[in-house]
């Protein structure tokens, strides 16, 4: 075959070399339109159902060998179970009390709230959502879900788990959607320090699954083990959940800021079942002089591009 | 191996069916898209690219650049990563592979490994190039995948060898 192959000189259709340079060139293209402009996100979600049934197949064996552990499990260590069983049961009386607490708490804030005129921090719906599988690539620190359109998804909603912030959706395909996690490489959370309000941007560092505070300067009143909370002052992530841990904290005089590393409150690398914020209270409205319209859409482009 | 057992062998295969080749591609697809996770998402060889590399040795006129750059459209659209990014990739590897099918009948096995080296260190560069042109960084452990996708391909030559062969033993 191979022989017979070499001696047709005229039908093979243009030289591999011209092939390669036509190729090229179309995939350049779009690598600009894609990564400039974004254009081709239904063309994206339509290729998407061709490739999904194989990815859909791809998670089973991992699916089976989590549904193997359980079973070994549940066989052989059912002390442990019945151990953690009570752990559980203590965990939740405890959690039972200070919930008991907290809308106490929550009913006075409502009420000094009323009395100085503030407005009501607005409650938010949860979906809970599977990860289907992370995503195969070193260089993103992204995981796909799954619900998708079809379940109401929309870009821009904040993922997290029973501990605090997880990502952003930021792709949404009709059955899956990708969600980018905060220790993604540049993703930032605006947050408080929750012991003195402080506001800052925490970022991902995207090699490890840390983050680190950057542009506070040496002087900023940030100690370790200080938790960090969002501040709900970009509209985008409900205030008030825990996102970060400082663990370490470095002043060197000889550069204008602290080199401050974090780690991550929720189990961002390690949870299956996570919960996406939906029905979030929306901004009011930015004074008249400055375009919202424009600062918000600015606002979007940056955290997509994140 | 030998010159003339490769030789040899090749005479007496029988064409590829297009189900063999898609099938291939596709268990390269699956086989990408196992839950790898960390160091072990590293390690691992992209089996995809060293299919193609494969048939665009073997079988350039049946899966050349053109497919090959849809395979990458389509493990762009699987890895969501750029469009184009794996198929720029793939499209260098598939010309790497046409150009290596024309030498094919001159080298063993151990020459074969060694140009698949250079291919696939070329396909990760760009790969790699690409993301660092529009993230700005790049992960350097990234390139272990290209050592595995190389030691993969003996193995697999062997394999994919066996198989063709089989149909012919049977008559």
């Amino acid at each position: 075959m191979e022989s017979t192959q070499s001696f047709r000189f005229f039908n093979r259709g243009p030289s591999p070399m011209v092939r390669l340079v036509f190729f090229a060139v179309l995939s350049m293209l779009l690598l600009f339109v894609d990564a400039r402009y974004r254009y081709l996100e239904s063309t994206r979600s339509t290729l998407s159902i061709l490739v999904s049934p194989i990815q859909r197949v791809a998670s089973w064996p991992g699916y089976l060998w989590q549904q193997m552990g359980d079973f070994y499990i549940t066989q052989s260590r059912q002390h442990n179970l019945i151990a953690e069983n009570e752990e559980l049961h203590r965990q939740h009386q405890f959690d039972a009390a200070q919930l008991l607490q907290l809308q106490a708490l929550q009913a006075e804030n409502q009420q000094l709230r009323n009395l100085v005129e503030l407005p009501l921090r607005n409650e938010f719906s949860t979906k809970s959502v599977e990860i289907s599988y992370a995503e195969r690539d070193v260089f993103n620190r992204r995981v796909m879900i799954n619900k998708g359109e079809n379940a109401d998804i929309r870009i821009g909603q904040v993922v997290m788990d029973e501990a605090g912030i997880v990502g952003q959706v930021t792709r949404v395909y009709p059955w899956l959607s990708e969600v980018t996690l905060i220790t993604e490489k540049d993703h930032a959370v605006p947050i408080q320090v929750l012991r003195n309000g402080l506001r800052a941007i925490v970022f991902g560092a995207g090699d490890t699954s840390q983050l680190s505070l950057r542009y506070m300067p040496v002087s900023a009143d940030v100690q370790n083990d200080d938790i960090l909370v969002t501040s709900g002052i970009d509209g985008t992530y409900p205030p008030g959940i825990p996102v970060a841990k400082v663990i370490k904290v470095e002043r060197d005089p000889a550069y204008p800021f602290a080199n401050i590393t974090c780690l991550p409150v929720a189990g961002v690398d390690n949870r299956r079942h996570l919960l996406v914020l939906s029905d979030l209270p929306g901004m009011p409205e930015l004074p008249a002089q400055q375009p919202a319209q424009a600062s918000a859409e600015k606002r979007t482009k940056i955290k997509r591009k994140n | 191996m030998p010159y003339t057992a490769i030789h040899a062998r090749s005479e007496i295969q029988r064409p590829v069916s297009n189900t063999f080749i898609l099938t291939s591609v596709l268990v390269a697809l699956f086989l990408n898209g196992l839950p790898w996770e960390g160091v072990w998402l590293m390690m691992r060889p992209d089996f995809v690219a060293v299919v193609l590399l494969y048939w665009c040795m073997h079988k350039p006129w049946r899966l050349g650049i053109g497919l090959s750059w849809a395979v990458g459209i389509l493990a762009d659209v699987a890895d969501a990563s750029l469009f184009g990014q794996h198929a720029l990739a793939y499209t260098v590897l598939a010309f790497g592979g046409v150009v290596l099918n024309h030498r094919l009948q001159m080298f063993d096995l151990r020459q074969q490994t060694t140009h698949v080296l250079g291919i696939m260190a070329l396909a990760y560069s760009v790969y790699a190039m690409v993301h660092w042109l529009v993230n700005g960084y790049v992960v350097w452990m990234y390139f272990i995948g290209c050592l595995t996708s190389t030691l993969l391909w003996p193995p697999l030559c062997i394999l994919f060898q066996a198989m063709r062969q089989q149909p012919v033993e049977r008559e």
